[in-house]
């Protein structure tokens, strides 16, 4: 009962986080590309609630920033008028889910320009590229997950349930992947595409390579657990009544791997998250101006950059709820899969 | 690493002596015997009288190919070899005019053809050894041998012939030139006079592309600059000590350079630059990109940063307008259909905001260009060139003269389709390595989404990004930027001339592909032997307004020359050409001594 409440706490944090990032265009106040080149390198404004005179409003408010006189990057908050934060108001066209045509923003401001995580080198506004990133981080980091654990469970069941030749090939195989340099066959792959590439095709390359290259681990811990399940009693049995290989894979040897499996996902989603961050950081990932989370901390590559402007290291912690959400659901999917373990299912009926 | 820190030691010991003789002998004497300077003929140079002794540390991105004039080609090497060597006569890096060097005077004929040098008497390469017409003779034979390759034979050809050259006596040359040459003595300026004791044998053999790398042994190579080789240790620095027999001496008659010594680091980037000079590593910066300067102007412990103002150097962006229908792609060949529409390059170079480019990339240190004269070159600029603000509007009209039309996107947005209904979309390289112009590049691209065009920027490292846009070709759109070394029309050559390298858009024609570009060629080839400036700039002026119609190249801005050096450092006077700070190395000096940096 404990483990399925956690198991439901982590999964409700991480609808709400993807819910977010899901309907970027919504919560994000601004076009994620749309330049302000009036105001480059803008530090984050505060949400007041206290004015200057020290009148409290009911309405968080934020003031504009200007420069402070005898500097050039040093930004104060000129206090002389509040702006407050307008919620749910007309914006820039976006498109909910890939496919409404919305202007309804969850927040903003009327006559100024909300910054709540600053600005970047262009005066974009890094709150509604971060949400925007997460879309492209999250979904190549599902969808790469994905695509690793489809190749993992399918060869790994081959390889442990024929055993023999295939099963010494392929785990050779696996090992070769294993071993590989793999950030550094993606820089030669890079060489051979062609020089401009979509952001479209961008992402699906990433993916797939994501997909293709770590299929080794999980490929060997369902190897594992069909090695194990098809010495089973049961098994055995069903095999004795004249089952056939495909109905034994599919009906008793298969549903034993479930647990590993969604216990991977939960690892490799983070990991291929992060594995995106690492491809577009070094430029090899979606390209500019489309955002992701790894091009918006690709920035810090830059000494001045780094020292000048601390903003522009939030993306980096921006992943932290999501990586602590999944790791969360990957312990509690380890004890429910305690729960289910195949004994207790069978001496508990 | 017991070797290096023992060399350390003996140039700290070095230094105290010297300093210890300072101290004793007192002014006039400065360790520099003086009746050798009455024999000599030495230049003196006006400025601040500075003191001896002491090692400078810059910092060079990368190591220098080689210290061989004759194959250079990359700009470290340049630089290193401008502080070993010299020229007979010189431009003087913050007067832009021409000064006398190795030659004392000059006259030119009345026809202009023919220039007379006179050396100086008793001048010796830091070797020792006595500098004559023989080694001026055998320089230039060097330079024009065809099979020497020297990348200085093509400034020599003058009217399609070699210029010829003559020995009168042991101090005097006569230079004959097949046709008047504008630019004059500037012709002399960077081209060093060889040691012909330490070259003529190998190049019999023909072996002098060969010589020259840093690894020489330092009594294996000398020339007539402030300094001279001394120790070379691989992936980490090159250390050139004092030439003494240097031609140049103070106001007060003390012989120059003061340094005794001369580093350069070899670091990886310009990052690197940056935090060797904050941690006090070297001793001055140039070449500093306004992001970096504003950080190091935040904190200047000890040092002081300088704007020296608008350089010569401009960027652009540019087409592909190459003809060669066998090296393009059939992709790349629909392109160029909108690419040769003028009205499509004016489109673009109208909806370009310069101004954010300036602001947003330079941090206002620069200026937005229209031309090709950077406006650090005061002389040069055409001042009637119009410089038409940003406006999207006149970008619409000129494409729709031009067949061009827009579709409804779903998004409002809409999209900038061809007479043929397809839709524009580009790609623009840029190099790399060079933040700012991957920020002008992500800029344009914001500008020219507004006209509907979809453009993609894609970085490359910057030597397969030359081999694209020169060799192979294949590429729609680029961004660069090129420096000029001088302040004469002449030092762009190159580009202006459509059978030139530098003619970036189609470089290297056989036959000038459109009939401004033949026109632009007449007018600089007709510039090339005017003798007057007026009449230079006048024909000069109508190929910049030619190139501003047509806009092969969309120029963009023009960074200031930033630059930065220790306040212990004397004559620091940074210049707006290049080598930006180190054009006056033999007047640096050290204001306090020991207190610079030790390695």
């Amino acid at each position: 009962m404990r483990v399925r409440r956690t198991f439901a706490k982590w999964l409700v944090v991480l609808g709400v986080l993807h819910g977010m990032v899901v309907c970027a265009g919504f919560f994000a106040p601004y076009d994620p590309v749309e330049q302000d080149r009036q105001s480059p390198y803008l530090p984050p404004m505060r949400l007041h609630l206290l004015d200057a005179h020290g009148h409290l409003h009911v309405r968080p408010f934020v003031y504009a920033l200007r420069l402070r006189e005898s500097s050039f990057d040093q930004f104060e908050e000129d206090t002389t008028e509040p702006h407050p934060v307008k919620f749910f108001l007309r914006g820039a066209r976006y498109r909910l889910l890939g496919f409404l045509p919305l202007r309804m923003h969850f927040f903003g401001g009327e006559n100024t320009r909300i910054y709540l995580l600053g600005t970047d080198a262009y005066g974009r506004d890094q709150f509604s590229r971060l949400l925007f990133g997460g879309q492209v981080s999250l979904f190549a980091g599902l969808l790469g997950a994905g695509v690793t654990l489809f190749i993992g469970w399918s060869i790994g069941a081959v390889a442990g349930y024929y055993g023999g030749w295939r099963d010494s090939l392929l785990m050779r195989v696996a090992e070769l992947f294993l071993a590989l340099p793999w950030l550094y066959l993606l820089f030669a792959l890079r060489a051979f595409l062609p020089l401009a590439v979509s952001p479209l095709e961008a992402f699906f390359l990433i993916t797939a390579v994501l997909g293709a290259v770590g299929w080794a681990r999980p490929a060997r811990l369902v190897r594992g657990v069909v090695l194990s399940a098809k010495e089973r009693d049961f098994v055995r049995a069903a095999r004795g009544f004249g089952a056939s290989n495909g109905y034994l894979l599919r009906r008793h040897i298969l549903p034993e791997t479930s647990s590993v499996l969604l216990t991977q996902a939960a690892i490799l989603i983070p990991q291929y998250v992060l594995a995106e961050m690492t491809l577009s950081f070094l430029g090899l990932g979606v390209p500019e101006p489309v955002p992701s989370w790894g091009n918006l901390l690709s920035g810090l590559q830059q000494y001045s950059v780094l020292v000048s402007y601390w903003w522009m290291y939030l993306p980096a912690l921006a992943m932290v709820p999501f990586f602590l959400g999944y790791l969360g659901l990957a312990s509690s999917f380890e004890e429910r899969g305690a729960v289910y373990k195949i004994e207790s299912r069978i001496w508990g009926m | 690493m017991k070797k290096t820190t023992a060399n350390c030691k003996c140039c700290g010991i070095r230094s105290i002596v010297l300093l210890l003789l300072f101290v004793f002998v007192g002014h006039q004497a400065i360790a520099f015997p003086q009746e050798k300077i009455g024999k000599e003929e030495l230049l003196v140079l006006p400025g601040e009288v500075g003191r001896a002794g002491g090692r400078l540390v810059v910092s060079l991105r990368g190591e220098p190919k080689t210290l061989n004039p004759l194959i250079a080609a990359d700009a470290r090497s340049r630089e290193v070899i401008g502080v070993m060597q010299a020229d007979l006569v010189h431009i003087n890096r913050a007067t832009q005019q021409t000064e006398p060097a190795l030659a004392k005077s000059w006259k030119i004929s009345p026809d202009g053809l023919s220039y007379t040098i006179v050396l100086r008497r008793g001048l010796k390469f830091s070797d020792g050894q006595p500098l004559d017409a023989d080694d001026v003779l055998f320089t230039f034979r060097v330079y024009l041998d065809e099979n020497v390759h020297a990348p200085q034979r093509d400034l020599l050809m003058v009217g399609g012939k070699p210029i010829t050259v003559r020995k009168v006596d042991e101090h005097t040359v006569v230079f004959q030139l097949a046709k008047t040459y504008g630019v004059g003595e500037r012709l002399f300026d960077g081209l060093a006079i060889l040691p012909r004791h330490l070259l003529e044998k190998r190049y019999e053999e023909g072996k002098l592309g060969q010589i020259g790398s840093l690894a020489t042994a330092a009594d294996q190579w000398a020339g007539l600059g402030p300094f001279r080789l001394k120790e070379y240790v691989a992936g980490q620095r090159l250390v050139l000590e004092r030439n003494p027999y240097y031609w140049k001496s103070d106001a007060q008659g003390g012989r120059l350079p003061y340094l005794d010594e001369l580093v350069f680091l070899f670091v990886p980037n310009a990052d690197a630059q940056v935090l060797k000079f904050q941690s006090g590593e070297t001793d001055m910066i140039s070449q500093v990109g306004a992001e970096n300067f504003s950080v190091l102007s935040k904190q200047q412990h000890g040092y002081t940063m300088v704007d020296a103002g608008p350089g010569l150097e401009y960027n652009f962006l540019f087409f592909n307008l190459n003809d060669s229908i066998e090296k393009t792609s059939p992709d790349i060949q629909r392109k160029q259909k909108w690419f040769r529409e003028v009205n499509f390059r004016q489109a673009v170079s109208a909806a370009v905001d310069r101004e954010a480019i300036v602001r947003l990339v330079y941090q206002g240190r620069g200026a937005a260009l229209w031309g090709l004269v950077a406006p650090g070159n005061r002389r040069w600029g055409n001042e009637k060139l119009p410089h038409p603000a940003r406006s999207l509007d006149r970008a619409r009209t000129l494409l729709k003269e031009a067949g061009f039309s827009w579709s409804n996107g779903p998004d409002g947005g809409s999209t900038l389709l061809d007479s043929d209904g397809k839709s524009v979309e580009f790609s623009i390289l840029t190099s790399s390595t060079n933040a700012d112009r991957a920020k002008m590049a992500a800029l344009i691209q914001d500008d020219l989404k507004q006209l509907g065009m979809r453009v993609q920027v894609v970085p490359l490292e910057s030597r397969s990004l030359l081999d694209r846009v020169t060799q192979s070709r294949d590429y729609d759109a680029c961004i660069m930027g090129i420096a000029s070394y001088d302040a004469d029309a002449n030092s762009d050559i190159s580009v202006w001339l459509s059978s030139g390298g530098l003619h970036l858009w189609s470089p290297s024609q056989a036959h000038p592909a459109t009939s401004w570009e033949a026109e632009i060629d007449r007018l600089i080839e007709e510039q090339m032997s005017a003798r007057t400036f007026e009449q230079r700039k006048k024909l000069y002026d109508r190929a910049q307004e030619i190139l501003a119609e047509n806009q092969p190249m969309i120029f963009l801005a023009s960074p200031n020359i930033l630059a930065g050096a220790k306040n212990s450092i004397g004559n620091f006077h940074p210049a707006v050409l290049e080598p930006y700070v180190l054009w006056n190395v033999e007047q640096l000096y050290l204001k306090n001594g020991m207190e610079n940096a030790t390695r």
